[in-house]
């Protein structure tokens, strides 16, 4: 089936991917949010009108030398809006700050404020490595059992081994994809991202295990009949089997997404981008990668023996 | 032929019954409605407040019920300045949660609670007994020259404004519990001739001498309330007291406010991406799987009116992230039936009749839909248990609940519907409207 035939093309088209995230980790790295790092961000809205850009900074550069804020970073958000992030600051310097934003020519009102101190911050991290490291677990542990029965010609724990490795290229990619956006928009990496990244690798199994089903059918099937396929034949069958089913499950969520991106609540503007990322990528590794490792781990194990 | 209606007969209770709780969830919009949905803090509008405990000065290790006491202390307090239905909840981690909807000035709500009074009875260490000068005692901290005695605001009775008869100075009264009234007699027993300082948030309000055991629990801060000043602070001192005083100390360590307008915001604009989501994934449906489709359409309001209606029973508290789980599920809840329209057209193809073909493609699908779905109720669960914080508790419980009654719609509702649209016939109308999409 020509997905599998081509296997190569996807895979140099998912490495490509993959550096580009890395090297973008390292150059540019996450913009981290206040949920993790600790901090103040304040959030205003001038509903006359925003004032003079620079006005504001000056104001703003004002208060935080009096105040001893130390680095912050100040940014406009869409028409009306404006967001200062910087350490967490205590009652009587946020309002100074708040003041200062109303004393820049109009007067502004307060959207939101979050102000997270270092300790929560601190286990908040701990809680969201330690989540996903769990999620990554229980799912290798529940491919393993429910494909336990598939031992030729390419184990179970092989299974397993390659979904986890389309899992990880699930997530690496939209990671990478954020630190880009967080460098050139200033989109941060909060709870809200990890969440999704969490959804993202539930779905991206979801997935592949319907592949993986059929693949695992299609074998038992081809056991039982007096021409055995060879196994590329058989994965190649499964995928075209599957095709069309993976793409429109992913269709009806990532359209879901898309009208919560353009017409949902701002808060979760970036969290729907994240999924919308990650389930399209995640759609993409299950039909094109996936399967395709279980060929290559097949071939490999072949040229070992011969 | 009795089959047949038997089918039809229930589809169509399925469909009543799905309109009555549609019905349900529209009727009970109104604003007094019990079972009004319930809006999280970040559609509401309001402050959440998160306090840490200082409870190493705690005496017999009895944390738990200093938390309780605490946690009673700021309840009481939040509710005389008519907050409607604060949440405050004791943490791990010797943490105290509170969330004051419809609360946007942060000032007030930190200014509310920091008025709880701290009250604290310490005695001057044995060394420093003679040394009462104040020089000795400006350079030094209250730790090194103070012995906590556990008698705090936590064993306070009340307290009441009472005036010294001869200079007309007024003085604050204070009535000890019990247990108050046990380790104050104990105290003062043991340690006479030593100085008992009175700490007031901190400051030392007075320092009288043990001059024998006081038994009955009364005492008396005085001196520094003169005037018709002193009888203002004293009754303000009282009124903080006996609303509670704070049995431990605590720190102010992260704060998160939404602004009203943001809230209303979010709750519009969520709706608006709810009913249009619901809308696109129709459309689709019926453009690509035509007959089956509509079913499946019909299934998803099932579905929708299902979740709307358990979420106000339960009930769930909205967040923006919790909407956007909903919408998430709902893209997720196409897929079960996406999964058995699929392998019905297989079956379908494999020459098999209209009736078994979808009895097939049930029996099939269900294996796929229940191995996918668990994979998302791991990560729900590990999100519910792992959230730092409620917005997140919020989405992974949405979510959860959303996978769960996905399944359940897809297995009985679609199956109802779909068993109830077999045709004898298996004619090319009937296989055209369950054939689907572009391809052959």
């Amino acid at each position: 089936m020509w997905i599998i035939k081509h296997r190569t093309i996807f895979y140099i088209f998912s490495a490509i991917l993959i550096v580009a995230s890395f090297v973008s980790l390292a150059i540019w790295g996450l913009q981290v949010g206040v949920d993790f790092k600790g901090g103040t961000v304040i959030e205003m809205t001038y509903p006359a009108g925003r004032p003079d850009k620079a006005m504001v900074e000056s104001k703003i550069a004002e208060t935080a030398q009096a105040i001893s804020l130390g680095n912050y970073i100040l940014r406009p958000i869409g028409d009306k809006d404006y967001s200062i992030k910087s350490r967490q600051v205590n009652e009587s310097e946020r309002q100074q700050l708040q003041a200062a934003f109303s004393n820049a020519g109009a007067s502004a009102e307060l959207k939101k404020i979050n102000s997270i101190g270092p300790v929560i911050g601190g286990e908040a991290t701990k809680k969201a490595v330690v989540s996903v490291i769990l999620v990554i677990l229980c799912i290798v542990l529940f491919i393993t059992f429910a494909f336990r029965k598939v031992s030729k010609p390419v184990a179970s724990w092989k299974f397993g081994l390659m979904a986890i490795v389309a899992l990880a290229h699930d997530v690496i990619i939209p990671i990478g994809a954020f630190s880009i956006l967080g460098h050139y928009f200033g989109y941060e990496v909060d709870t809200l991202f990890v969440t999704a990244l969490l959804v993202i690798l539930g779905f991206s199994i979801h997935d592949t295990i319907v592949v993986y089903d059929r693949i695992r059918e299609n074998l038992k099937i081809s056991d039982m009949e007096k021409d055995k396929k060879e196994f590329v034949t058989i994965v190649g069958e499964s995928v075209r089997q599957t095709f069309v089913r993976s793409i429109n499950t992913s269709m009806s969520t990532i359209l879901a997404l898309v009208a919560l991106y353009f017409l949902g609540a701002e808060a979760t503007r970036h969290f729907s981008l994240a999924l919308i990322i990650g389930i399209a990528v995640g759609t993409y590794s299950s039909i094109f990668i996936a399967s395709a490792l279980l060929v290559t781990i097949q071939k490999f194990q072949d040229k070992k023996t011969a | 032929m009795a089959i047949m209606f038997k089918r039809r007969f229930w589809a169509f209770i399925l469909i009543v019954l799905a309109a009555a709780v549609g019905y349900f969830v529209y009727s009970t919009n109104v604003k007094d409605s019990k079972y009004n949905f319930k809006l999280g803090l970040d559609l509401n509008g309001g402050t959440e407040l998160i306090y840490q405990a200082d409870t190493k000065d705690v005496v017999g290790g009895d944390v738990t019920s200093a938390m309780e006491t605490l946690r009673d202390v700021i309840e009481r307090r939040v509710n005389v300045f008519g907050v409607s239905e604060p949440v405050i909840q004791v943490e791990s981690g010797e943490r105290l949660l509170v969330e004051l909807p419809g609360v946007t000035n942060i000032d007030e709500a930190v200014k509310m609670i920091g008025l709880t009074p701290s009250l604290e009875f310490k005695l001057l260490k044995k060394e420093f007994e003679n040394a009462t000068s104040s020089d000795v005692m400006a350079g030094k901290k209250n730790d090194e020259l103070f012995d906590s005695t556990g008698l705090t605001g936590r064993l306070l009775e009340k307290s009441s404004v009472e005036f010294s008869g001869t200079t007309g100075d007024t003085a604050v009264a204070l009535q000890f519990n019990s247990d108050g009234a046990k380790l104050f007699a104990e105290i003062t027993k043991n340690n006479i001739g030593r100085h008992l300082a009175i700490f007031l948030d901190g400051d030392i309000k007075s320092m009288p001498v043990i001059r024998e055991e006081i038994k009955g629990g009364k005492a008396s801060i005085s001196g520094g309330f003169t005037g018709s000043a002193g009888l203002k602070e004293a009754k303000t001192l009282v009124n903080n007291l006996n609303l509670g005083a704070l049995p431990v100390p605590i720190e102010l360590i992260s704060t998160q406010t939404v602004g009203a307008s943001l809230g209303n915001e979010a709750v519009k604009a969520s709706m608006h991406a709810g009913l249009w989501a619901f809308l696109i994934i129709g459309i689709f449906l019926i453009v690509w799987y035509r007959l089956p489709g509509v079913l499946a359409v019909i299934a998803l309001a099932i579905y929708t009116a299902i979740n709307l209606a358990l979420f106000k029973l339960i009930p769930v508290t909205m967040t923006a992230a919790g909407i956007a789980g909903f919408i998430l599920s709902m893209g997720m809840a196409v897929d079960a039936n996406i999964l058995i329209f699929e392998r019905t057209k297989e079956e379908l193809k494999r020459g098999r009749e209209l009736g078994d073909a979808i009895k097939e493609g049930f029996a099939r699908a269900w294996l796929s839909i229940r191995d996918s779905n668990i994979s998302s109720l791991i990560t729900a669960t590990i999100l519910f248990f792992f959230s730092s914080t409620p917005m997140v508790k919020g989405f992974a419980l949405v979510f959860g609940m959303g996978v769960l009654v996905s399944m359940f719609s897809a297995i009985t509702a679609t199956r109802t519907l779909l068993l109830a649209m077999k045709h004898d016939g298996a004619g090319k109308v009937m296989r055209f409207l369950f054939s689907s999409g572009i391809s052959k």
